[in-house]
């Protein structure tokens, strides 16, 4: 059938009857269990890896769950309230409010947690990484913040990084930064849309000549909201534009090596990830 | 089993006049006394004769009044074509809205609206249903159904419109009832349990009344149901006759099904089909086998799963079917609007399906004409003796994950598609996405989701692309192709003034040129569009109506 609403589940949240929050027992009767996780590993791609990926490891949309340290859910029993009633002000939706299906029973919440659990790994050493020295990159030699926010410091023009070490993986923070076009980050999500607005370059030209570059707040097939880099907003009507391009190739300059340095990058992630894991 | 599922407790009380018995309701129960009561004292000529019943001989000569509006499709072929002409291309620019309506309702409103002499009937999520002045908007009467806290509808607490018969409207229950209102309050007449809801059988689609039946389809091919389509009687909502899309045992196609897969073998039927007075048969469309996306446990043809059915629309006996998706491993229900249409002599259907493939099928005998594709496939590349593509060996979804085109929602899914006679076209929407299917085996477990599968968008970082397309159906060819800025869910209205209607994901209503898809207006009506447009007259004006957000819009010239 016709299941399946990438962010639509937004609008269906609202819609959902959600059940009373559920008290469950502190813990897992199916802990260390090997069946009980492979049963969790097909629910797990059914219901969870659009966003977490098919190994748990972050989708590029969700966070990365086979890090033992979460930031939302401790104990079996938190991961349990959380898969069922979802957490508010995030994309994670509650149990059986996704568009897919009508969710998942008790017993499938269990094998999911049990499946996880069994996929998680030690925390990396983040010994070499040096967070503060991230901090004074991201804000000084590196200009992240000439576009970018993080605790409501920094600039508009690309997306608030301020929860993105809490969401995403360190390879998906690191993959973004080094080839900044290859995912464009999501933008606005409107409530029974579809799609969410991505962050697309677009270059406008008006009847009188002027072009306006920036990143597109939002579109539709005949009106265009634009945000250039010093942060104006320009509301423009397409049949009025001399001319109109959209690009998938990010607004964001692509980060080489030569650039910045694979430590420098390191110690740029090592600080989202201690500001995002608040 | 005859008449009714077992575990239900089946038909409401009600009295033959329409003044049912509902403990829930009481409110409206003693107003619909007190209506009763006067209308059984009152004389005659206080009826009125402008709302007349609407017959079967109504709904068969439809073209006759195009201000009404009385099936799902606007008439009995599938063409969502209107014969109102006072919107032209010319004109079609200075159109404003006329009334918005506003249905309290959240998720996706999916109604296709009836008109029958000025009242505008519609539904809404949740089993709303509801009449209004359709000059003004201001309702006449509204419903909800007191729906169980642990039903089982697939995709959203959807629901895709009514049908009308006689005095009555008549809706298909997220909980798997058919029950019919009277039209002129809203008020229950008879209420008929079809299936168990506990195990995943749902109503989403708007039913179809032909002679004096009430024809619909069931949902729930995601759980494993057994597919079904059913026949009421409209007058008592005894069912007259049911047609398992998955045959039983010693029935013909039972055996393109692997060991005990045909108990839960899905092929639902979800949208609604169409119906030719001439041969007394109609035609509807089944989706996807169960589990949707795995193929292993039901090894075959799967028949009568992702098929066009032409069924005798007395008996419910079938003539013939045609298979556009064998074996499906990719949830691509053929579930979309087989269009009737009459060419070089021939009777046909066109349909764009869900699989990529635009088909036109002969309706007298089934035999496919064409299959032209679309849209962006690549799942087949050659065709079998009678020309239906056949899936290539880079189709299966695997473990790992493989990437197909098109994606699971498919080229096109259960948006309304048009057919203008001015034309000779049909307008569809589409879009081209391709998705990452991965297998996830899972055992069957009653009332649970059934899929076997997960699928994603594949990795490329390729924006979705949406469009309405112009397909000749001579030829398979698309003429006329407008993009949209992203793939919308709404269905296409085409009208005798040349102007073709549809919506976007982005909220615009859109009034299009039939003959260049230019787009000649639009309105921001500040919610995506998951519902087709219709049109309708009332005081010799036209309006043009069409769902978005959690509204109903109405549109006319100044």
């Amino acid at each position: 059938m016709f299941r399946r609403w990438r962010m639509g589940w937004v609008a269906l949240m609202a819609t959902m009857l959600v059940g009373a929050a559920y008290t469950a027992d502190d813990r897992n009767p199916l802990a260390g269990d090997v069946k009980a996780a492979k049963a969790g590993e097909y629910e797990f791609r059914i219901n969870c890896a659009l966003c977490h990926g098919l190994g748990a490891r972050g989708g590029g949309r969700g966070p990365d769950l086979t890090r033992a340290q979460k930031k939302h859910a401790h104990s079996d029993a938190d991961m349990f309230q959380i898969i069922s009633n979802g957490i508010a002000g995030t994309a994670m939706p509650a149990n059986g409010t996704n568009g897919q299906g009508v969710g998942m029973t008790d017993e499938e919440i269990w094998q999911i947690i049990t499946y996880i659990r069994s996929q998680e790994v030690k925390a990396p050493a983040q010994g070499l990484a040096n967070a503060a020295h991230g901090k004074d990159l991201f804000y000084g030699d590196s200009n992240c913040s000439l576009c970018h926010m993080v605790s409501g410091k920094g600039g508009r023009l690309g997306p608030d990084l301020t929860a993105v070490g809490g969401s995403r993986t360190r390879e998906a923070i690191i993959d973004s930064v080094r080839n900044p076009s290859r995912r464009l980050a999501w933008g606005l999500t409107e409530a029974t849309k579809e799609f969410p607005q991505e962050y697309e370059s677009v270059t406008a030209v008006t009847e009188d000549g002027k072009q306006i570059k920036g990143v597109a707040l939002n579109e539709d097939s005949f009106s265009v909201q634009i945000m250039d880099a010093n942060e104006r907003i320009h509301l423009l009507d397409k049949d009025k534009l001399r001319s109109f391009h959209k690009s998938r190739e990010s607004a964001m300059p692509k980060y080489d090596a030569d650039v910045l340095s694979d430590k420098d990058l390191e110690d740029i992630v090592a600080y989202l990830i201690s500001v995002g894991a608040k | 089993m005859s008449g009714r599922e077992s575990g239900n407790s089946g038909k409401k009380a009600f009295n033959r006049e329409g003044c049912e018995e509902d403990p829930q309701r009481s409110l409206r129960l003693r107003i619909g006394f007190i209506v009763c009561a006067i209308g059984f004292s009152l004389p005659s000529f206080f009826t009125t004769q402008s709302q007349a019943q609407v017959t079967f001989e109504r709904l068969v000569n439809s073209a006759k009044e195009p201000q009404n509006w009385m099936t799902y499709s606007g008439d009995y072929s599938g063409k969502r074509h209107s014969g109102l002409d006072q919107i032209t291309v010319t004109n079609v620019h200075t159109m404003v809205p006329k009334w918005v309506y506003q249905t309290a309702a959240t998720g996706k409103l999916e109604t296709s609206p009836l008109v029958v002499d000025g009242i505008l009937y519609a539904t809404a999520q949740d089993n709303r249903a509801f009449a209004l002045d359709a000059r003004t908007g201001r309702p006449i009467w509204m419903y909800q159904r007191a729906l169980p806290g642990d039903i089982r509808p697939c995709c959203g607490r959807v629901n895709r419109g009514l049908a009308i018969l006689g005095d009555k409207v008549f809706l298909g229950t997220l909980d798997a009832h058919v029950i019919a209102l009277e039209a002129k309050t809203g008020a229950v007449v008879w209420d008929t349990v079809a299936a168990d809801y506990r195990i995943g059988h749902s109503f989403t689609v708007a039913p179809l009344a032909v002679k004096n039946l009430i024809v619909i389809g069931v949902s729930g091919g995601e759980y494993g149901v057994r597919g079904f389509i059913d026949a009421y009687d409209g007058d008592t909502g005894d069912r007259r006759w049911r047609f398992y899309t998955v045959p039983g045992p010693g029935e013909p196609g039972h055996q393109t099904w692997e060991g005990d897969s045909w108990k839960v073998g899905g092929a639902p039927a979800w949208n609604t089909g169409t119906y030719d007075p001439e041969t007394n048969r109609i035609f509807w469309p089944t989706g996807n086998p169960s589990p949707s996306n795995r193929g292993e446990g039901r090894a075959g043809d799967n028949l009568f799963s992702n098929s066009l059915l032409a069924l005798n629309a007395d008996t419910g006996k079938m003539n013939w079917y045609f298979q556009f998706t064998k074996h499906d491993e990719h949830d691509w229900d053929a579930t979309q609007l087989p269009v009737m249409l009459d060419a070089g002599g021939k009777h046909l259907i066109a349909q764009a399906d869900r699989n990529g493939f635009f088909y036109v099928i002969d309706r007298t005998t089934g035999k496919l004409i064409s299959a032209t594709p679309y849209g962006k496939i690549t799942w087949s590349d050659k065709k079998d003796a009678e020309g239906r593509p056949v899936a290539n060996n880079q189709a299966s979804p695997t473990f790992e994950g493989r990437t197909i085109c098109p994606g699971a929602l498919g080229t096109t899914n259960f948006m309304a598609p048009t057919y203008d006679p001015q034309t000779g076209l049909f307008y569809v929407t589409a879009r081209d996405q391709c998705d990452t299917f991965s297998t996830a085996p899972q055992p069957y477990e009653a009332g649970h989701a059934y899929y076997g599968s997960a699928y994603f968008p594949s990795e490329e970082a390729e924006p979705y692309l949406g469009f309405l397309k112009a397909i000749d159906p001579a030829t398979g060819e698309v003429k006329q192709n407008f993009q949209h800025t992203s793939p919308t869910w709404s269905g296409v209205l085409s009208t005798a003034g040349g102007v073709v209607f549809s919506g976007d994901a982005e909220g615009n209503f859109i009034a299009f040129d039939a003959a260049s898809l230019k787009p000649l207006w639009h309105f921001q009506m500040g919610g995506a569009v998951y519902a087709p447009p219709m049109a309708f007259a009332v005081d010799g004006k036209e309006y043009v109506a069409i769902a978005a957000g959690s509204a109903v819009y109405a549109f006319g010239l100044p």
